[in-house]
């Protein structure tokens, strides 16, 4: 784990780790694991990490890094030719089983033609509480009508999930997720194809039920909102290359491994910045999405977080 | 008052006859359950690979009745294979799957057609391709009805499970279901419904019986139940129609249920409350209107300013 110390810039605050009893503890340990195709290729590469509760974990690393690899074994699609996965304690499929992972998908990856209307959706949230024959009860309408409002989508439980915004796509699969009351969440690129605000509103959403203890995974490639809202990091290229708390692991150096000169990086220092012998510059990196820009003295930058929701 | 009863009398007189009754129960039975398929088969694109079981099941029907085994056992035993032969296939070759799809399924029904040009005497070629519902034997009426009673108990019990695997299989997975046991399921109940349909519409036009009730009714509703219901109903009474009217027309009854289908398709395709074309140029229209009116509103606003402006 190569990961340079810089000061930490965000404070951590001790929250309730102790979560309600008979509650168990959200977890997410990756023990050396190897994932291969059919065609023997390796995917993931002796990978290991390990996520507790009250965290919000990025998931950082350019297309075909294995990120979308590593959420499906995670999901239990793939199967690791070794090492081992372990959630909440449990394994992967016993802990599907048991309804303690969400999943909200890529916007890609929805069929939005489905006949399905906003309320439906949400609604299969609540299959894992229902009998096998799905029939709805009132605590899973009154938790659809919950997890509706919370999102501020009450309004659109009628229609039929195309006819809605990107932001507003999100926000219905973000309240399957509340439906459902997992524990653990794991959130594919939950950022693409929205707006500013709307991604605002899903960060402070995703802090919220971190302070509710709960644990989410975020592959994102959406850099500068990273620091933003993410307590942990996993940078991830076909392996682990860094994982750890954001102020120490997002570094640039690391950055620069993961991505592999993939990055747009513009530096401003010496006489561009200052009049003075100020010693302090400028870096943003970036990948055509909200860039990263950290500012200080060499190696003792820190990030910078634009006002949110100030862009336009 | 003479003509009126002989017109009812005319109208009346398929139900005289048990074999007609018989007939048009039959095919309403197998136009429901194709129908409850349907709703499914075309969500996801596979209405190829149902037209390939529909095919593929002949050599099986063939050899059944040569050997005087249920026809139903040969047809389920060769539609498998021919899954099989297909999936392999694919994995030893860089072919696309519709091709793949295309060469084994001629392949075998071009089996089929041998074996029963072959052996004249045991089947009747036109009775496999063609469907002949009207001399359906009550050995197969048996077969039909065993067939597409378990299969309507098994969809009743699972189809949200099938719906929900079928549109979001990480969810299915984070629900405790298993998305690749549910799509077997429904590759068994297909070419199970397959198999029943080759006696009322035959091999060649089995494709209509699992495509068309359901498109039809995707264009009519937003929500996937209704939409089954929809589809049930628009296959059972055109094909108990198709087999009624087969009386006067002289045994064209796949031909005939198929064209009501149509029928039924083109109705929705233009008269669709939401979806329909009737339907898309009365939104452009009101949209057009109501920018022009906008754009009325404006222009007055602008005229408005521009006199006070005058007069001050």
């Amino acid at each position: 784990m190569k990961s340079r110390v810089l000061e930490i810039h965000s404070e951590t605050p001790a929250r309730s780790l102790s979560a309600p009893s008979g509650r168990l503890m959200p977890s997410i340990q990756v023990n050396n694991i190897t994932v291969s195709y059919t065609n023997g290729v390796a995917a993931v590469r002796n990978a290991s990490f390990k996520l507790g509760a009250s965290t919000i974990c990025a998931l950082v690393g350019v297309n075909g890094s294995g990120k979308s690899t590593l959420f499906k074994t995670l999901m239990g699609f793939l199967t690791p030719s070794s090492g081992d996965v372990r959630i909440a304690g449990l394994p992967v499929n016993t802990a599907l089983k048991r309804g303690l992972v969400a999943y909200v998908p890529q916007s890609e990856d929805v069929d939005w033609n489905f006949p399905v209307l906003v309320e439906d959706v949400v609604m299969m949230g609540r299959y894992g509480h229902m009998s096998f024959l799905r029939m709805p009860a009132k605590s899973d309408r009154q938790a659809v009508d919950e997890a509706l409002e919370r999102v501020g989508m009450s309004d659109y439980r009628k229609r039929q999930i195309g006819e809605l915004s990107g932001g507003q796509k999100k926000r219905v699969f973000l309240a399957r997720a509340l439906a459902q009351g997992s524990e653990i969440i794991l959130l594919d690129e939950p950022f693409t194809g929205v707006d500013v605000k709307t991604e605002s509103a899903i960060i402070d959403l995703l802090r919220a039920m971190r302070d509710d203890g709960r644990l989410m995974f975020v592959s994102t490639h959406n850099l500068g909102s990273v620091p933003d809202f993410c307590d942990q990091v996993v940078l991830f290229n076909k392996t682990v290359l860094a994982y750890g708390p954001t102020a120490t692991t997002f570094t640039e150096a690391n950055l620069a491994e993961a991505f592999g000169g993939l990055l747009r990086h513009v530096r401003l220092g010496g006489s561009d910045l200052h009049d003075d012998a100020d010693q302090r510059r400028v870096t943003v990196l970036t990948d055509d999405e909200r860039p990263l820009v950290l500012y200080g003295e060499r190696d003792q930058e820190k990030h910078i977080k634009p006002d949110r929701g100030g862009a336009s | 008052m003479m003509l009126f009863s002989a017109v009812i009398d005319l109208l009346l007189e398929p139900f005289a006859y048990q074999y007609m009754t018989k007939a048009i129960w039959v095919s309403a039975l197998v136009g429901a359950v194709c129908a409850f398929l349907s709703c499914y088969l075309i969500l996801k694109g596979w209405a190829l690979m149902g037209d390939a079981l529909a095919h593929s099941v002949v050599p099986g029907v063939a050899l059944a009745y040569l050997m005087g085994l249920p026809y139903a056992l040969g047809a389920f035993t060769s539609g498998i294979i021919a899954a099989l032969g297909i999936s392999f296939v694919r994995r030893l070759t860089m072919l696309r799957e519709d091709a793949v799809i295309g060469l084994v399924f001629t392949t075998f029904f071009a089996i089929g057609l041998l074996i029963v040009s072959i052996n004249p005497t045991s089947v009747n070629v036109q009775s496999i391709v063609l469907g002949n519902i009207l001399a359906i034997s009550d050995e197969d009426v048996v077969q039909v009805i065993i067939i597409a009673a378990i299969s309507l108990a098994i969809l009743g019990l699972k189809w949200k499970d099938l719906m929900l695997a079928f549109f979001d299989d990480s969810h299915a997975r984070s629900v405790g279901l298993n998305p690749w046991r549910l799509r077997v399921l429904f590759f068994v109940l297909l070419s199970a419904c397959t198999v029943a349909a080759l006696q009322t519409v035959g091999a060649v036009l089995v494709i209509a019986m699992v495509v068309t009730p359901g498109a039809t009714a995707y264009l009519l509703t937003d929500r996937f139940g209704v939409m089954i219901g929809l589809a049930m109903i628009i296959g059972a009474t055109t094909s108990a129609l198709g087999a009624y009217l087969s009386f006067f027309m002289d045994g064209a009854t796949g031909g005939l249920i198929v064209v009501f289908q149509t029928l039924v398709f083109l109705a929705a395709f233009v008269f669709a409350p939401k979806h329909g074309r009737l339907a898309a140029r009365r939104a452009a229209r009101a949209f057009s209107s109501e920018v022009d009116a906008g754009s009325r509103e404006e222009n007055a606003v602008k005229r408005s300013g521009l006199e006070e402006e005058t007069t001050a």
